[in-house]
């Protein structure tokens, strides 16, 4: 399938990434290069097989309900781009409840 | 044109775990900005999610009391998308294999169908000031549980009545606060409109309301999407697939202004948490520890006391409300139908203008409602000073007796009392006397009036009438 | 021995750069505090380990080779760094790496490219391409790695050391950063298999904070290394030895064949038919992981966050814009397509399907035999800068590896020959899930037999 240079600025629109023109235009070759190869898959035959997400076998692994002590407010700061008091600072946000 | 509104309610419930979901923060409200965190739920590099089994099982036991089946296979989905408040930038949540499916709330003599209910994490909370925006992440990682209905739901009012019903219910599972001022109960609507006639399935374009903050806020703003949607269709046109948000103070939603928000949400399963596996066994334990729900406990009341249903009904829409009336019940057994008629009353009038949850929150303890009712049951004090007696203990906190006791109110009823003060009343009062005795049937109430009077208030207005209606007829015999 | 292995690293990494970050200080501070006492000397205690830039260690940058974590230091340490550190063991930097462990040759580093201590003109593999170039110049004895398609075994095979992916569940990944959480492991690399299970010892296990660790006990693996391998059963999937294998690597497995049929082992031909579809799995169900797991790197709560931003989403797209490398984007980009909705089926879900096909191939062939012998990598080390502007043909060269991420089963890479230029040959053994001792004798008597191991590169 061929991936046009609009659909890669979406796909880095959900992505959140800002690409230059020429990064648009590499990737969507690049992608159709890799795609191409991955249509491989298309012709191996899954009917009636599940699929795989975990390696593992069914383990119920929980925790307990207990509190355990948090991280200092400083060190959940300490590594922050920009702050305000016990606040992490980001621009504006147009919708308030949204 | 005439429309049918199509709604459905999306419900969360944060669940009152002592520690979040995936990690081992504290969920205490109202905590210091980001002092409620740690890296798991921060989202920090490396770190994983490992779930609260107790999240799992209140999550359970709301699905079994609203009537759904539980999967067998519990699997958690990534739903991604970029918000400051999401520190991971995806949310876990659940998707094609929810912890409960098809349930129903009964609203009166309708069902509404609970689609699913699933266990996810709560987002961090944004503060927002002129330019910037900040972020605290205390509740982060909360546990929630998302119930969603189908869209059964044809007017505001019903939307209202479903909310209360389900609170109803959850408050009886002391799984939440259930809380909306606090957040811990939360309620997003979706909201169509499909014309008068038309086929059941033929569903219009939905619109979802967000930001609704009390029962009072969904109504309202349902009542105004209805009012918006049909003005739109009338005028020939479209409704718009959107997200609206309700505005409170100017009582109107307005779309949300943020288009770059386009959603595609990328489910796919969280490799982070294995698979659940949920025995029948492990069902039937916690179907086993629910407790009496509103419905069986509205049937046991009518058995047990002789309620009537309606009554029953009302009693037991709130369990704080139910289990006054059953403490009453078991301090004195008084008249079950005088008890429920207070609390249905007086008391459930009170407790709405007081913004209360229940009749439980009022300062009057059942105790003082078992005395009241005693003290009127055996003729010591009239209604009518029953409701006087009533609005004095709930501003000074004293019990009815002492009320009654220190100020002399108790009713008078002893008849040899009341015959000399009555005598007294004829004498001052011939011509009414006299009015009695041509016909005049209403000249005895005012009689009766002059007596209460005479005793401020204590003389039990039934034997004062048959005394003097008695003194009244000997005379003219004798005359 | 600190000072004496802090004098060689400042003397040789200049030209190596094997390291992502080293101060002096830090493990002066560490072997400073060993001798004042305290922690029990065990095998692991004074002994330097040097740890992948994607493993969390509290305090020190920890930024996984890319300017979006630039400056990042973690307050907690990932439990495989936490067991290390009760071991007395000394942590002595940060290794480098392909940005993100997205990469083959370690040339995708915002800190510049790594380079092979056997020929310096040559990648030494990747992703952990710095822990494997450290360990065979000896400016380490220990080093982390991590493996999500073979970046622990590559980059072995490639800088003729020993590296070994566990099992996936074996070592806990708390602190790990993640690429693909359900591929991830961290693993050890060292020069013999002695130290491959010493180190494995001392970070394998269940970890209550990692739902996705095998609540296994863990053997003696020390006195597994010793066992005999007389009758082991060794299989030879033919699917690995076709079109594209360098013939000076095939020589070399065709040796080690030979000898471990003089150790008594048996070596039959198998089949893993599914091998084909390896790679595009592979691709489909990683990118579409790390699409997910990168997007943390938002500029909220640490890491670069860019200037230019001024709205919310500028802040975003600016700040991963500048933060992430090509191939990090390349991949965020293609995994979110995978996942984007009208393509999940027809990529994200059959790959998931096909993934299923793939193990079940590794079930059926480890009912007949007890370890899997194949190359590590097609060809030895390539020229640097050979396949960077290539996407899919620097994907193509993880052929040999993949497939056990995908089956999740342990799998170790030994050196087995060098080619006439003088490049290490890996071979790659492979085992049934948490039999890594089948792993460790097979390779340990295999190391006892040969030498290979205690040649060094050309310093």
């Amino acid at each position: 399938m061929a991936i046009s240079t609009k659909e890669v600025e979406y796909l880095a629109l959900l992505a959140r990434i800002q690409l230059t023109p020429q990064e648009l235009e590499r990737f969507a070759g690049q992608m159709d290069e890799i795609l191409a190869y991955v249509e491989k898959l298309k012709t191996a035959r899954t009917e009636g097989v599940s699929p795989t997400s975990h390696v593992l076998e069914l383990s119920n692994v929980f925790r307990e309900d207990k509190v355990e002590p948090s991280l200092p407010t400083e060190k959940v700061l300490a590594n922050a781009p920009d702050r305000e008091g016990p606040f992490f600072k980001v621009p504006q946000i147009i919708d308030p409840a949204g | 044109m005439s429309y049918i509104p199509v709604i459905g309610l999306e419900t969360h419930l944060q669940l009152k775990t002592v520690s979040k979901i995936f990690c081992g923060c504290s969920t205490t409200f109202g905590a210091p900005p980001n002092s409620q965190v740690c890296p798991v739920c921060l989202g920090f590099p490396g770190t994983l999610p490992v779930l609260n089994r107790q999240a799992l099982t209140f999550g359970i036991r709301v699905a079994l009391a609203l009537g759904c089946g539980i999967q067998p296979r519990i699997v958690f989905h990534r739903k991604n998308y970029f918000y400051p408040d999401l520190p991971k930038d995806f949310q876990i949540s659940q998707y094609d294999l929810p912890l409960g499916t098809d349930g129903f709330v009964e609203i009166g003599k309708r069902r509404i169908r609970i689609g699913r209910a699933h266990l996810e994490e709560d987002a961090g909370k944004l503060l927002h000031s002129a330019g910037y925006s900040l972020v605290d992440f205390n509740r982060t990682g909360v546990a929630l549980l998302e119930i969603v209905t189908e869209p059964d739901l044809t007017s505001p009012e019903e939307a209202h009545l479903y909310l209360k019903t389900l609170r109803g219910i959850l408050e009886y599972l002391e799984v939440s606060d259930c809380d909306m001022e606090k957040g811990s109960l939360r309620c997003d609507t979706n909201i169509s409109l499909r014309p008068a006639g038309s086929a059941a399935d033929s569903l219009g374009t939905k619109v979802e309301i967000k930001n609704l903050n009390s029962f009072k806020a969904v109504a309202r703003s349902l009542a105004y999407e209805i009012q918006r949607q049909a003005q739109v269709l009338d005028e020939g046109g479209k409704i718009q697939q959107e997200t609206r948000l309700w505005d409170d103070a100017a009582g109107r939603t307005e779309p949300m202004r943020s288009k770059e928000y386009a959603h595609d949400y990328r489910y796919f399963p969280e490799p982070d948490l294995v698979p659940f596996a949920v025995s029948p066994e492990e069902v039937e334990k916690v179907r086993g520890n629910l407790p009496e729900l509103p419905p069986q406990r509205a049937r046991r009341l009518i058995e047990q006391y002789g309620l009537s249903e309606m009554d029953a009904r009302t009693l037991t829409a709130s369990k704080g409300t139910a289990d006054y009336f059953e403490s009453c019940m078991k301090a004195a057994p008084a008249s079950a139908k005088t008890l429920a008629n207070w609390i249905a009353g007086e008391l459930s009038s009170q407790t709405n203008a007081r913004n209360l949850e229940s009749v439980a929150g009022l300062p009057f303890p059942p105790g003082h409602l078992v005395e009241l009712v005693g003290l009127i049951e055996s003729g010591k004090i009239s209604g009518k000073m029953a409701k006087e007696i009533f609005a004095e203990a709930l501003s000074s906190g004293q019990s009815p007796g002492s009320i009654v006791y220190s100020k002399g109110l108790s009713q008078v009823t002893d008849p040899s009392v009341l015959q000399t003060a009555a005598q007294e009343v004829l004498k001052e009062h011939p011509q009414a006397a006299a009015d009695y005795r041509t016909g005049k049937g209403q000249a005895l109430m005012f009689l009766v009036g002059q007596l209460m009077r005479r005793t401020q208030g204590a003389a039990s207005p039934a034997i004062s009438q048959e005394i003097l209606r008695k003194l009244l007829n000997d005379k003219e015999k004798r005359g | 021995m600190t000072e004496e292995l802090i004098r060689k690293i400042e003397s040789l990494d200049p030209k190596l750069h094997a390291f992502a970050w080293f101060d002096p200080a830090f493990a002066r501070e560490q072997a400073k505090g060993l001798e004042k006492g305290g922690i029990s000397k065990g095998p692991l205690w004074g002994i330097p380990v040097l740890v992948k830039d994607n493993i969390c260690v509290e305090g020190v940058p920890t930024t996984c080779a890319s300017k979006i974590l630039k400056g990042f230091r973690p307050p907690y340490d990932a439990t495989a760094v936490e067991k290390l550190k009760k071991a007395g063991a000394i942590l002595l930097g940060m290794a480098n790496m392909d940005e993100f462990a997205f990469g083959s040759s370690c040339e995708y580093s915002c800190y510049g490219p790594t380079r092979n201590p056997w020929d310096p003109t040559r990648v030494p593999g990747g992703s952990s391409g710095g822990s494997a170039a450290a360990v065979a110049a000896g400016l380490t004895a220990l080093a982390l790695g991590s493996d999500t398609g073979g970046s622990i075994r590559q980059p072995a095979a490639f800088c003729g050391v020993v590296g070994m992916k566990p099992t996936y569940g074996r070592v806990s990944r708390y602190g790990l950063i993640a690429f693909a959480s359900s591929l991830d492991q961290i693993g050890p690399i060292a020069r013999t298999v002695e130290e491959i299970a010493l180190l494995l010892q001392g970070i394998a296990g269940f970890d209550p904070r990692d739902s996705t660790s095998g609540n296994l006990p863990v053997p003696d693996y020390q006195k597994e290394l010793e066992k005999p391998v007389k009758g082991l059963r060794l299989g030879v999937p033919k699917e690995y030895f076709v079109d594209g294998l360098d013939p000076e690597v095939k020589k070399g497995i065709d040796a080690a064949l030979a000898e471990f049929r003089r150790l008594g082992m048996s070596v039959t031909e198998v089949s893993l038919p599914h091998t084909e579809y390896a790679i595009p799995t592979y691709y489909v169900i990683a990118t579409a992981e790390a699409s997910s797991n990168l997007a943390r790197f938002d500029g909220v709560q640490y890491g670069h966050r860019s200037s230019q931003g001024k709205s919310l989403l500028e802040m975003y797209t600016q700040t991963r814009e500048e933060g992430f490398g090509p191939e990090a984007k390349r991949r965020i980009i293609l995994g979110t397509f995978v996942l984007s909705s009208g393509y999940y089926e027809a990529y994200y879900g059959r790959a998931l399907k096909v993934r299923t096909l793939i193990k079940k191939d590794f079930d059926r062939v480890f009912g007949s035999v007890d370890c899997l012998v194949t190359p590590t990598s097609p060809t030895p080390a390539f020229p640097l800068g050979e396949k960077m502007e290539d996407p899919l043909t620097m994907y193509l060269s993880d052929i040999h590896t993949i497939s056990v991420n995908l089956a999740g089963v342990p799998a170790l890479s030994v050196p087995c020959g060098f080619t006439q230029g003088g490049l290490p040959i890996g071979m790659q053994l492979i085992a049934k899930p948490f039999a890594e001792e089948t792993l460790l004798k097979a390779a340990y008597a295999y190391q006892q037999a040969t030498g290979w191991h205690k040649r060094q590169p050309p310093s």
